[in-house]
């Protein structure tokens, strides 16, 4: 039986990489067709497999075990293998539930594309890359499942390779992940330094030993070992879940198709870094100083991510933002020691927020891949299926009471509120205040899309905001009217919708209240938050209905009154509010300069300083001083050989070469 | 029959072929002479196969060994043999022996005999280099390599080849020149033995030391090549065919890297461990300001040999870490080099057969009309920028790993290769590969041929399998690294 489990265990990964060989390497041979079954295939038996793996976890089977050996040298060991808990479980089946759901969504958007195949074999792989990074049970392959899953991201928002906004955008999201990295492998350097291994087991092991170590980074300076390796691991967090200072790959990552933007740059590879922290628990639960520094940067993620979101025009920038925000969120929950919380959002955001970006793409396909929401209006009585679950998801992201995100997003401000640790008064601030921006956010989106003047016969003329639309590579449509998707489009749109209604219902008591994580999640006794939110659980019904009292409803629904008043009624207010704070306007159009302030300090600048090396350094320096002293005694020289170069100087030089050898032989042996 | 003497049949087997190859003559007889050279490689590689095979992981001695007497009155003699660390650098000299040859089937039309010959004969020279146990011998060998490699960038090069190759040659035989003169010193004190195992033991003075440790790191430094006596690289990649860049990429820097190994670590540790932060200091250099560096080159090849520069400054940080992850981790990443860079200068050999241009400008939009070259283009650029499951990530990794716990900052110099490393091959990427196609000229392009397909395959291969499973690869070193690192914690000073 257990026997069984391993070979299940190892389908969930190759079946996905299967799909994708077959796609990618046999693309042409097996058609479009092919390509859509083989790769679907590949993740419905991944998907299958997982429901098994998670049953049998929830039957209270797990596994910690090597598949195969990477690397020796002496004692130590590097490994391939998996670690199958609660944790990875659950992530396993969201990840390839979401991708089942995003690939055949994908044989509706991808249709017309000449890319089909290609775009089946990247997705496949990206499940692959995701799900040996979540089974993992070793620092190497998280780092491993960390790079591809880069590597396919960045491959992916480039997939319209002739879009110059889309290749600069993946170059831009792969530099700024590696900034994460380059952090994240020196944490990793850090714990098999210390550790002496880097398996999950051992470390976490041997980590309470090691609690009060201190490492002097400079002379002088002592730092507490948990506290370095903390931050460093987070740092590489940051790139990939998009937290601020190295947020800004993100929005741009919405060159590439609306699939990926919902599989990857949504549901799953930006909560790695979420996932990540949450499987380190054992490691950051002995660092305070980290999980402070991991709150404050979440909260200031959630909030100002969360104002960027209220004037964007393109309608994947929106989600974007938003998402970037629900991201800061999550990380808030992880500082707050609330894991499990953390993982919640994840799991309920990965539902609404997939839901919303193939949402989304429906609304693109019949706008013919014009983005702008404010050439939209009115979309609600043609398109049904897609305003409905839309509408499901904005509830369920604002936080409606007893839809999922409710659960999750509520259990994140408590847990925000009893944290002790410093900026958590900060954090509370920033994840309250930003309920109200998400719901504005959300419902002017919804409501610029779906209600109001039908605007997407005007055609694309410049309004009076700046235009920061950016048009898919088939231009803009010009459309008469619209018209709902196909099946493959909305049957995943209503696959999604269910559990965003209703996963945060049904899981939040045993997720945050019972023992499903069991030992994968750990929490230490002077941390209060999952105790403080025990003490004030009654039930998912009962935390339903005691929302109607609390200050976070009101202010979603001041946000979704607001926005309905400015978008629906008084279209004027907002646009008179852009021209009277003129500078707050710009900073949030301009996204508060990060963009420009990047590309000064690092493109610039590293290319100035390469140059100046390069010129200074290597050609003045180098080599006009000490190599071309003698630049005459070259030239003379180049002479000579040019007055040689009849023919076969090269066989004279062999055969010195010969001569030399057996002169010298010979010579020593009369001696 | 040969059982005994397979270093033996390393070395001369291409070095007779290269002659036959030769005696085919003009190029009126040049289809004979690429399936001479063809054949000539095969067979190269083939003899060295057995190296592998009958490799045994357990010991740190010498294998395969050979000795007889080759100038008794200077006890000079012709002694070979392999461990962990030479024979994987073998392996991979012969292997790119090959790859070379087919590499030059159609592209060069010009004294064809005599540029299959010169490779020939240059890949056996390079194996004497690494089996060589005899001080005269590795000499011999080590300056003999230069004159086939310097006709190569001379004859086949481009319109500066001349002045390539002149700094080449100046460059090395200042190195060389005070190496030979450590070699007769060690002569002496070792009471009147060349042989280099011999030499580990020699019991040296501080000063001696020192002074040596110079000359050496000179003589190896150059063909490293480490900072500051790097500049002689960018301009011989620049003017030579690409089958000359991909051996000196692949191979020649190994040969400086390799005597560090073999000479000055074992030979000189108390120097080593005093000098420690010079080689230090220099490879860091090469890793940071390299990079940068390369960010800012127009050239294909100059971008790719300065990324050659700053890969190689992973291997020495990683040899003076002493440590088996640092050595390991250095000696990893020179065979990964050898694939990745080996790999790279023939893709921009594919390019440039097709555009006759390797300015970054002229291109651009390629995978519009080669697909199937800018997917195994995206591998290497990708193995070049260390992406894990691929070679190039081994060897970095592993060197972070060993600075670590030397000093953190090391390693955090070290690892910035990760951001500028992904900056400048990635960047170059998207300029040459992406985007609509550029002129008219990339529009007439073909994609890669069979030929051409077999070569960048079987490299794609080695890059995947190398990084999917290094296992194989360390098995082999470990016993001979942990025996050298063992040497050089012992002080010489007698």
């Amino acid at each position: 039986m257990r026997v069984d489990m391993q070979t299940l265990y190892l389908v969930v990964p190759l079946a996905p990489l299967l799909g994708a060989i077959v796609a990618g390497l046999f693309g042409k041979l097996v058609g479009r067709t092919g390509a859509h079954v083989a790769a679907i295939g590949g993740v419905t038996a991944s998907f299958l497999a997982s429901v098994l793996v998670f049953q049998d976890v929830l039957a209270g089977h797990t596994f910690n075990g090597t598949v195969y050996t990477w690397m020796t040298l002496g004692d130590l060991r590097f490994e391939v293998g998996f670690l199958v808990d609660a944790l990875t479980a659950m992530m396993m089946l969201v990840v390839t539930f979401v991708s089942l759901m995003v690939h055949v969504y994908t044989i509706g958007y991808m249709h017309d594309d000449p890319g089909y195949q290609r775009f089946f074999s990247y997705i496949s792989l990206f499940t692959f890359s995701m799900l040996m990074l979540v089974m993992s049970n070793n620092f190497l392959q998280l780092f491993f499942g960390w790079e591809a899953v880069g590597l396919v991201s960045y491959l992916l928002i480039g997939f319209w390779y002739t879009k110059e906004s889309a290749i600069y955008a993946n170059l831009k999201a792969f530099l700024v992940n590696r900034v994460g990295d380059f952090g994240f492998i020196l944490g990793i350097g850090l714990v098999l330094a210390h550790f002496g291994s880097l398996d999950y087991a051992t470390v976490f092991a041997k980590a309470p030993s090691l609690a009060d170590d201190t490492i002097a980074l400079w002379p002088g300076a002592s730092w507490g070992l948990m506290t370095v390796i903390g931050i460093l691991l987070f740092i590489g967090a940051m790139g990939k879940s998009a937290q601020f200072p190295l947020h800004v790959w993100l929005p741009d990552s919405m060159e590439g198709p609306t699939p990926i933007s919902a599989l990857i740059h949504a549901a799953t590879m930006v909560t790695a870094g979420i996932f990540m922290v949450a499987r380190m628990s054992p490691l950051y639960e002995l660092s305070d100083a980290a999980l402070s520094f991991i709150m404050v940067i979440g909260a200031i993620t959630a909030l100002f991510m969360g104002f960027l979101g209220m004037v964007q025009n393109d309608i994947k920038r929106v989600v974007a933002y938003s998402t970037l925000s629900q991201l800061g969120y999550m990380t808030v929950a992880l500082g707050a020691s609330a894991y499990s919380v953390a993982v919640f959002h994840l799991m309920t955001h990965a539902f609404f927020k997939a839901l919303l970006f193939l949402a989304a793409g429906s609304v693109i396909i019949a706008m013919h891949h014009n983005q702008d929401i404010r050439y939209m209006g009115g979309l609600k009585k043609y398109m049904p299926i897609t305003w409905i679950t839309s509408l499901i998801g904005s509830l369920a992201l604002i936080g409606t009471p007893f839809l999922s995100g409710f659960y999750s997003k509520e259990s994140i401000i408590e847990a925000a509120k009893v944290s002790h640790l410093p900026g958590a008064g900060f954090a509370y601030f920033a994840v309250l205040a930003g309920v109200f921006v998400t719901a504005f956010y959300s419902f002017r989106m919804y409501f610029l899309v779906f209600h109001g003047k039908e605007r997407f016969r005007q055609g694309h003329a410049h309004g009076n905001e700046p235009d920061t639309g950016h048009a898919g590579p088939h231009g803009h449509g010009h459309v008469e009217t619209p018209h709902e998707t196909p099946w493959v489009v909305t049957g995943p749109l209503l696959a999604l919708a269910l559990p965003s209604l209703a996963i945060g219902y049904m899981t939040i008591e045993p997720m945050l209240f019972g023992d499903f994580f069991g030992s994968a999640i750990y929490v230490a006794d002077r941390h209060p938050a999952m105790h403080e939110l025990d003490q004030e659980f009654h039930g998912a019904m009962e935390m339903g209905l005691h929302a109607l009292t609390t200050l976070p409803f009101w202010l979603a629904a001041a946000g979704v009154g607001l926005s309905a008043f400015f978008y629906l009624k008084r279209p004027d207010i907002p646009a008179a509010l852009a021209q009277r704070l003129g500078f707050v306007y710009r900073m949030l159009v301009n996204k508060y300069w990060f963009d420009e302030l990047y590309s000064w300090m690092f493109a610039k600048g590293a290319r100035l300083l390469g140059g100046t090396l390069w010129r200074r350094g290597d050609q003045n320096v180098i080599d006009g001083f000490f190599v071309n002293g003698s630049a005459h005694v070259v030239e003379r020289f180049s002479r000579l050989v040019k007055a040689f170069q009849s023919g076969y100087i090269y066989h004279y030089a062999f055969a010195m070469l010969i001569g030399v050898f057996a002169l010298v032989t010979w010579f020593a042996r009369l001696n | 029959m040969f059982g005994q003497s397979i270093l033996s049949l390393v070395i001369w087997v291409p070095i007779l072929a290269g002659v036959i190859v030769l005696a085919t003559g003009s190029d009126r007889n040049a289809a004979l002479a690429r399936w001479l050279a063809l054949a000539g490689a095969t067979l190269g590689l083939a003899v060295a196969i057995p190296l592998a095979t009958g490799f045994d992981t357990g010991t740190s001695a010498m294998q395969f060994v050979e000795k007889a007497a080759w100038i008794p009155a200077f006890n000079i003699h012709y002694h070979l043999g392999a461990d962990g660390i030479s024979m994987p650098l073998i392996l991979l000299n012969s292997f790119v022996t090959l790859l070379v040859v087919i590499a030059g089937w159609q592209v060069i039309q010009d004294k064809v005999a005599q540029y299959m010959a010169a490779f020939l004969i240059m890949s056996g020279l390079i194996n004497g280099v690494f089996a060589a146990l005899d001080g005269i011998l590795f000499y011999v060998f080590f300056e003999g390599m230069l004159i086939p490699l310097y006709l190569i960038v001379g004859v086949w090069g481009g319109p500066n080849r001349v002045y390539a190759a002149f700094k080449f040659f100046l460059y090395t035989l200042l190195g060389s020149l005070l190496m030979l003169v450590s070699m007769i010193y060690l002569y002496f004190q070792s009471g009147g033995s060349f042989d280099i195992q011999t030499w580990h033991g020699t019991p040296l003075g501080m000063t001696a030391q020192t002074l040596m440790f110079f000359s050496f790191l000179l003589a190896f430094g150059v063909k490293v090549p480490m900072w500051p006596v790097h500049t002689w690289l960018p301009d011989a990649h620049v003017e030579a065919p690409t089958g000359g860049s991909v051996v000196l990429a692949a191979i020649t820097l190994k040969v400086g890297a390799y005597g560090f190994l073999r000479f000055i670590l074992p030979i000189l540790p108390d120097a080593s461990h005093e000098l420690a932060w010079l080689v230090i200091a220099l490879s860091l250099i090469a890793v940071v300001y390299i990079g940068l560096v390369a960010l800012v080159q127009a050239d294909m090849k100059k971008l790719i040999a300065y990324s050659s520069i700053a890969h190689m400054g992973f291997v020495t940080l990683g040899f003076f870490m002493f440590n088996p992850l640092g050595a390991e981790g250095g000696l990893v990443q020179m065979v990964s080099h050898g694939f990745v860079s080996a790999a790279l200068f023939l893709c921009i050999g594919v390019m440039y057969d097709r555009l006759h241009s390797r300015q970054i400008k002229d291109y651009g939009g390629l995978v519009n009309k080669m697909p199937v070259f800018a997917a195994f283009f995206m591998l290497f650029a990708m193995a070049n920028a260390g992406l894990p499951a691929t070679s190039g990530f081994v060897g970095e990794f592993m060197v972070v790993m060993a600075a670590i716990p030397v000093d953190f900052w090391y390693a955090f110099i070290a690892a910035t290769s990760l951001i500028t490393g992904a900056a400048y091959t990635l960047w170059m990427y998207k300029r040459v590969v992406f985007g609509a196609v550029a002129n008219p000229h990339v529009e007439e392009m073909s994609d890669i041929n069979a030929r051409e397909i077999l070569l960048l395959g079987t490299l794609a291969v080695c890059v995947l399998a190398m990084g999917l499973y290094p296992k194989p690869l360390t098995d082999v070193m470990h016993a001979s690294v942990v025996n050298l690192l063992a040497h050089v914690a012992q002080s010489k000073l007698p």
